[in-house]
């Protein structure tokens, strides 16, 4: 991590609506190794909060421990960040999120963060619908301690040394379906056209919002035998779904209109275009994307896009009844019951 | 209060013990706390504990009620009269009357074997064969049974039946059918004993004027209402006994306080965690967002938190936790009470750490340092441990009234706004603006300019990532110093002078008060006197240090093996160990003056100095 700015110099920019260039939702300067996935999937997030015309403000960037936490701070400096401990992000973010609903919760986690020392806060995000964009870098391998296999890596996977991963993997996508996640995604941090669209719409999905990044680990998962390379993942890349994000107030234009296109309706008034690339896909199938992810341990393909999405699910505001304005704006008079109160409630005690 | 004429000889007018021996799950908290109630509501101060297993049903429990006319508020560590209705622990039962004591028991069966116990009176009470003969179900005749021997009790006693007529109307309100059943059960054993014992045993309750402007409560209901007055709106949590009644209470509270009557939207949230790792974790994110936000726990739950709570100290999140103490080490008697964390929690998490600390002695200070728990959270940016037990947490303790002064308003801390934002130049998060180790905050959403990182890696004053040594400890440093700057502002201690030239003093901490000044009384009355000061918060301040310093030698009285509280008091004041003297009860009950007198004693005689 580091706390080195980048020179700022945006003046041929363009700028969005709220005037900022892309340059505004950087952070400082990344220290991960040069041609990591993750630096793209910083610039991914930079790209997609540029497009969406959001504050830098408005957002709330959570993580815990590892290369992948360490990304929270290289990209919307402008935003309140916390890098907490390792595999603990969620608890950080439903806490948070409980008090102020009003912000884009964006969490960024790792394989060994979620899938090994934060599995359970993993699964309990999900359970309580928890409204926050998870992105999931993952490499399969742990990176600050230099090359330990973790939880995603795929049996018979070779390590650096060429030994094989002879323990079975966790799939986060279909752990997500199983947990009953309405917004299930899984991206190639390669493709940016892909990811920068999911993004957008895992920011403006109400609720909890998985994107499982394949994200290579150059140093230490990027040889022969690893499922987790860029080669590997470039080979085997096969998306089942394209997405597009229309924010509501653009019109949508002609080129998207009558492709058979699937449009779904975001909380905020936006649109989601999805359209397949495989014909029987349907991304509303939650028990057709289990058995898509499962099948696909078997043929090796890695299945991308917005593997499942639904919107008609209560989040956690909701669940818990919680105002519109959030708990950490009430005043201290909305909160107290007074001196009359205490003594009537006493009666009780007498 | 009002002086009650003993009879001299063997009559003993609000003054002894009751103490019931039953198996759980059978509803006898209910029938104990019935009887503890008509007693206080007759206007006699009462103590009353609950001894229970761990356990849903089956297992042996205790409740003792002690009648005080001098509002002593401890165990007394005697019985006076035993309700043996437990065949498992009779014998037991049995060995604990006070010589000149009472025994009632259950007459259905053949009279028991009193084990040469030649100096107590046995009473039988044929409790189980009468709630058979009138009641039907087999539930309803153990619930029953109960009753009836508060009816038995009250009745050898002279608790006022009436009384506990209008506990029990208020307790099953319009369920005019629940109330006739229990009224009867009491009745059957009321009327046996007027029937069959006739003459009024020589422990008895008479009505006084000793209660009134009071309640009874217990610790965990009243921290709860604390909570709800702080203006706390967040709380997170993993189900622990003896913890679990606060949260229980705060939703109860704020369901009655907070929840809009047209929209049922709430003012508050609770979430349950999966665990103790999630729930620190989710009141870190509530108070890192700017919410007044809290977790209870135990023990257990502190040490699964510990890293959480390092981060919160190193990243200056302000959050409170409760601490409701029970027997360790490990799982160890979940049950019981013991003040066993109190090392865990000033030193809580790896690296150098060190907490603020408020040790609340009863129920009434649960309410009011709940309050200033979180006043303290937000004032010094950092995590604030409230420090009960489950003596003080669960059970019901006669306390005044509980008051609020409504000009109260919370100390939010340093927290700067979108209008000061906009105003200065640059904001750096862990700046020493004015000079008292306490910087500025800024919440998410308020203002670009806001914007800073919270991370548990070294940082420097700015908030950037450092690894650099002089930046590092600069901030360490400045942790060090705000603790510090905590002492001042942490609640004072309590002194209390003997009156009499002493040489010797005690300290001690929370729920020991009641046990201690009764000791002092005690050890009065046989010429030694000493002064008495109860530490109410960490770290101490410079009075505990003087304090310490002007006596020959201090007892410190606390229930815990290791001598926790003498630890801190060697760590953190300036005291000769040498003459901090330990006085410990670790068994797990709630405390009672006899160890503390004991302990002194055995001392005193050691040292062969009297005074």
């Amino acid at each position: 991590m580091t706390s080195m700015p980048k020179p700022f110099i945006d003046k041929h920019l363009p700028k969005n609506k709220l005037g900022l260039s892309v340059r505004n939702y950087e952070g400082v300067m990344s220290t991960l190794c040069a041609g990591c996935g993750h630096d793209s999937v910083t610039a991914a997030l930079v790209q997609a909060f540029w497009e969406l015309d959001l504050a830098p403000e408005s957002a709330a960037k959570v993580s815990g421990i590892g290369c992948s936490s360490k990304t929270t701070a290289y990209f919307m400096g402008q935003s309140h960040g916390i890098n907490c401990v390792h595999g603990r992000m969620p608890s950080v973010a439903t806490g948070a999120n409980a008090v102020n609903g009003k912000l884009h919760y964006i969490g960024i986690s790792g394989d060994g963060d979620s899938l090994s020392i934060g599995f359970g806060q993993f699964a309990h995000a999900i359970r309580r619908n928890l409204n926050m964009l998870y992105v999931l870098e993952n490499n399969g391998v742990y990176g600050l301690t230099k090359g330990q296999f973790s939880a995603s890596a795929d049996y018979g996977s070779k390590s650096k040394k060429g030994v094989p991963n002879e323990q079975t993997p966790i799939d986060p996508c279909v752990q997500a379906l199983t947990l009953g996640a309405g917004f299930v995604a899984r991206a190639f941090s390669g493709d940016k056209s892909q990811l920068v669209p999911l993004i957008k719409a895992g920011l403006m999905h109400k609720g909890f919002a998985l994107i499982d990044v394949i994200s290579p680990c150059v140093t230490f998962n990027d040889h022969a035998g690893s499922t987790k390379s860029y080669a590997h993942t470039y080979k085997y890349y096969h998306p089942l779904v394209h997405t597009d994000f229309v924010a509501h107030a653009e019109e949508i234009t002609g080129e998207y209109a009558d492709d058979g296109a699937m449009r779904v309706t975001m909380h905020d008034g936006g649109e989601l275009l999805l359209r397949k690339t495989d014909s029987d896909y349907d991304p509303r199938d939650r028990a057709q994307a289990i058995e898509t992810l499962m099948l696909g341990g078997s043929d090796g393909e890695i299945r991308t896009g917005l593997l499942y999405l639904n919107e008609d699910m209560a989040d956690m505001h909701a669940a818990n009844r919680l105002p519109d304005a959030p708990l950490n704006t009430l005043s201290y008079d909305q909160l107290n019951p007074g001196s009359g109160a205490l003594a009537a409630l006493q009666k009780r005690y007498r | 209060m009002k002086d009650v004429v003993e009879t001299p000889g063997e009559v003993r007018v609000n003054d002894f013990v009751i103490k019931i021996g039953n198996v759980n799950g059978t509803g006898s908290a209910s029938a104990n706390g019935l009887l503890m109630k008509a007693i206080f509501r007759m206007g006699v101060p009462v103590v009353g504990k609950n001894l229970f297993p761990s356990n849903i049903q089956g297992l042996p429990t205790w409740y003792e009620i002690r009648i005080t006319k001098d509002s002593y508020f401890a165990r007394s560590g005697t019985a006076d009269f035993v309700v043996a209705m437990n065949a498992e622990t009779y014998a037991r039962d049995l060995a604990e009357v006070s010589p000149g004591g009472f025994l009632l028991y259950d007459s259905t069966w053949p009279r028991p074997d009193l084990h040469g116990r030649t100096d107590i009176t046995a009473i039988g009470v044929p409790l189980a064969r009468m709630c058979n003969e009138q009641f039907d179900n087999a539930r309803t005749r153990v619930l029953m049974k109960n009753m009836a021997y508060v009816g038995a009790v009250a009745g050898l006693t002279g608790i006022d039946v009436e009384v506990i007529r209008g506990l029990v109307t208020e307790m099953f309100g319009t369920k005019a059918h629940l109330i006739d059943a229990n009224m009867k059960a009491i009745e059957l054993g009321l009327n046996y004993v007027r029937e069959h014992y006739p003459d009024p045993l020589p422990l008895r309750v008479e009505a006084m004027d000793g209660t009134s402007g009071h309640i009874m409560i217990d610790g965990n209901t009243a921290a709860a209402l604390g909570c709800v007055y702080a203006g706390a709106t967040f709380g997170a949590w993993y189900p622990i006994t003896p913890s679990t009644s606060l949260m229980d209470g705060f939703k109860s509270f704020c369901e009655k306080f907070r929840v809009d009557k047209d929209t049922g939207e709430k003012k508050f949230c609770i979430i349950q965690a999966e665990d103790e790792l999630a729930s620190i974790g989710m009141a870190i994110g509530a108070g890192w967002n700017g919410a007044r936000a809290f977790t209870p726990t135990s023990g257990p739950g502190i040490s699964l938190m510990s890293e959480f709570i390092g981060f919160a100290y190193y990243g200056e999140v302000p959050v409170v936790l409760f601490d409701v103490q029970r027997a360790g080490p490990s799982t160890g008697l979940p049950t019981r009470t013991q003040q066993c964390d109190l090392t865990l929690a000033a030193y809580a998490s790896h690296g150098d750490t060190k907490h603020i600390l408020v040790f609340p002695a009863n129920p009434k200070e649960c309410f009011e340092m709940a309050v200033q728990s979180f006043d303290l959270a937000e004032r010094f940016q950092t995590p604030v441990f409230f420090m009960t037990d489950l003596d003080i947490g669960m059970n019901d303790w006669m306390i005044p009234e509980l008051t609020w002064d409504d000009s109260y308003q919370p100390d939010r801390g340093k927290v700067l706004g979108k209008d000061e934002l906009e105003a200065i130049e640059k904001f750096y998060r862990y700046e020493d603006r004015d000079g008292d180790a306490i910087p500025y905050r800024t919440l998410p959403g308020v203002h670009p300019k806001g914007a800073y990182f919270t991370r548990g890696s070294g940082h420097n004053w700015k908030g950037g990532y450092t690894e650099d040594s002089d930046e590092y400890k600069e901030v360490l440093d400045r942790l060090t110093q705000k603790w510090k700057n905590a002492a001042a502002a942490v609640p004072a201690p309590v002194i209390i002078k003997c009156g009499k030239p002493a040489r010797r003093a005690i300290v001690s901490v929370g729920g020991c008060d009641g046990a201690v000044r009764e000791a002092m009384d005690r050890m009065a009355a046989d010429g030694v006197h000493l002064d008495y000061l109860r530490v109410r918060g960490f770290p101490f301040s410079q009075e505990v240090d003087d304090f310490i310093a002007s006596y020959h030698e201090v007892f410190v009285v606390e229930q815990n093996r290791d001598a926790q509280l003498r630890t801190l008091l060697i760590n953190e004041t300036s005291a000769d160990k040498t003459r901090l003297i330990p006085v410990l009860d670790y068994a797990g009950m709630a405390a009672n003056p006899k160890f503390i007198v004991e302990g002194i004693t055995a001392h005193l005689e050691i040292v062969g100095d009297a005074a």
